[in-house]
């Protein structure tokens, strides 16, 4: 569209909204957001739930566990941080229906999963997620969003779980290559008999890469 | 909002954040146990992709009708001043976030929470186990009868009392805009000392009080509070738009 095209006025004039003396907006109408609040020492009273930790069925085919601890930053583990889990099924698709390609359903499987580190470790029963479109016409490596709350943190903190034995898929991920060689390992999980072990370091030389959303 | 496709480009909305002046920050001096939890570094920026814009639908099934009342628990009456705390979640643009679920935890009225960690020698209250649960209705109203909660002291400086305060957690519709926070009653007189509190940049404060509420009050009955809630909104307006992104 030329800007300077003359338009030909077939109608009578009708003021546009967003325009002075439209009595409308200038500006996106904006109201400002809700402050986080740290979860506190007790957040077992509200946030518990009896299944939390399964994302996907109990014996669910190709279920793994991805277990790991929270530490602080003298190195001791944190045993009151909750760890909630949110990614894509096997084919890479999502249980919401803000997934812009449609809600996937996949059997027995519903993405999330919530657990807390009462024993020294989380653990979360889940199926490894697909690849998912990077929205620009590449995919992701597979990946796994996490949110950390605990005492002590006032604002969830926000990492990415990827897989060791990813390596083709990871070296592509445009995340992990945004980030500094020495710092990638830290969003790696490793495997283990049963699943994988994802370890998250809040403080220290090796402080998990944190992302800002 | 929903995305559209187009050949291999997905258009997913992007989440505003809140201005660094106006939230929260992550750790905060003055709130000790901040000091080896908090992460130091920089977070890094995630730009908005399908995981960061999708989220669990977690409704009804997680929520009976009495979760709503914390009042009337194991068969008796919680101890202390009735409140209805009520409110819309909205996100940045105004909307109502419907469906969502609302979770909430609080002290009873002595300020003792029903927790194996909390010494706080105030009595326990049988009837009250300070756990609720709603989902949001179509216009992203809440709303829970529950007791005033009680302050508190908590050792993190001398003389450090909690303000009265109800947690909340909520998933929005996106894993960008989960949020877990707390509501404060107006005109505490505790807000002055209390670092949570103060973490909170002065200009946004405002935000995370409730608001008497006279018309909802209950003669005889309970006091009301109001509290709205707003998550982050997208980008994107629902409004049509030129083809250079003007609103039209």
């Amino acid at each position: 569209m030329n800007p300077l095209d003359v338009p030909e006025a077939t109608g009578p004039y009708q003021p546009r909204s967003g325009r002075r003396g439209s009595g409308f907006l200038t500006e996106p109408f904006r109201l400002g957001t809700t402050p986080s609040a740290t979860v506190g020492p007790y957040l077992a009273i509200g946030l518990t739930w009896p299944d939390g930790i399964w994302a996907a069925d109990e014996g669910a085919e190709g279920g793994v566990w991805i277990r790991g601890r929270v530490f602080d930053g003298a190195g001791d583990v944190v045993p009151d941080a909750m760890v909630e889990t949110w990614q894509a099924d096997p084919d890479g698709g999502f249980p919401s229906p803000e997934d812009p390609r449609g809600a996937a359903s996949y059997p027995g499987f519903r993405g999330y999963a919530r657990a807390q580190t009462l024993t020294g470790e989380f653990g979360v029963f889940t199926l490894k997620p697909g690849r998912v479109p990077d929205g620009e016409g590449g995919l992701q490596a597979p990946h796994i969003d996490v949110s950390v709350f605990a005492r002590g943190i006032l604002d969830r903190v926000v990492t990415r779980i990827y897989f060791a034995d990813e390596a083709g898929a990871n070296a592509e991920d445009v995340v992990l290559r945004g980030l500094p060689e020495d710092r990638r390992s830290t969003l790696v999980a490793e495997r283990t008999d049963d699943g994988y072990r994802f370890d998250i370091h809040l403080q220290g030389d090796r402080e998990t890469v944190f992302f800002a959303v | 909002m929903t995305g559209t496709t187009s050949g291999s480009r997905l258009h997913v909305p992007s989440y505003l954040r809140e201005d660094d002046s106006l939230r929260t920050p992550v750790g905060f001096p003055d709130y000790r146990s901040t000091g080896l939890r908090a992460p130091l570094r920089t977070p890094v920026d995630l730009p908005h992709r399908l995981t960061e814009v999708t989220g669990p639908v977690l409704g009804e099934d997680r929520v009976q009708s009495q979760d709503a009342d914390l009042t009337l628990r194991n068969g008796g009456e919680a101890v202390g001043q009735r409140i209805l705390v009520y409110g819309q979640v909205l996100d940045s643009g105004g909307r109502p976030v419907p469906d969502a679920l609302v979770e909430v935890w609080q002290a009873n009225a002595g300020g003792r929470y029903r927790h194996v960690v909390d010494n706080w020698p105030a009595p326990l209250d049988p009837h009250f186990d300070g756990l609720g649960r709603v989902v949001t209705d179509s216009l992203g109203r809440y709303e829970f009868l529950t007791i005033k909660p009680g302050a508190y002291p908590w050792g993190n400086h001398h003389n450090a009392w909690r303000p009265a305060h109800i947690h909340f957690s909520l998933f929005g519709r996106a894993f960008t805009q989960r949020l877990v926070t707390q509501m404060y009653f107006p005109d505490d007189p505790l807000f002055g000392q209390d670092p949570i509190y103060n973490a909170i940049p002065p200009a946004a404060r405002h935000r995370a009080i409730s608001r008497y509420s006279l018309e909802r009050t209950q003669d005889n009955w309970a006091l009301a509070f109001e509290w709205n809630i707003v998550l982050r909104g997208t980008d994107q307006t629902p409004f049509e738009t030129d083809d250079d992104g003007d609103v039209a």
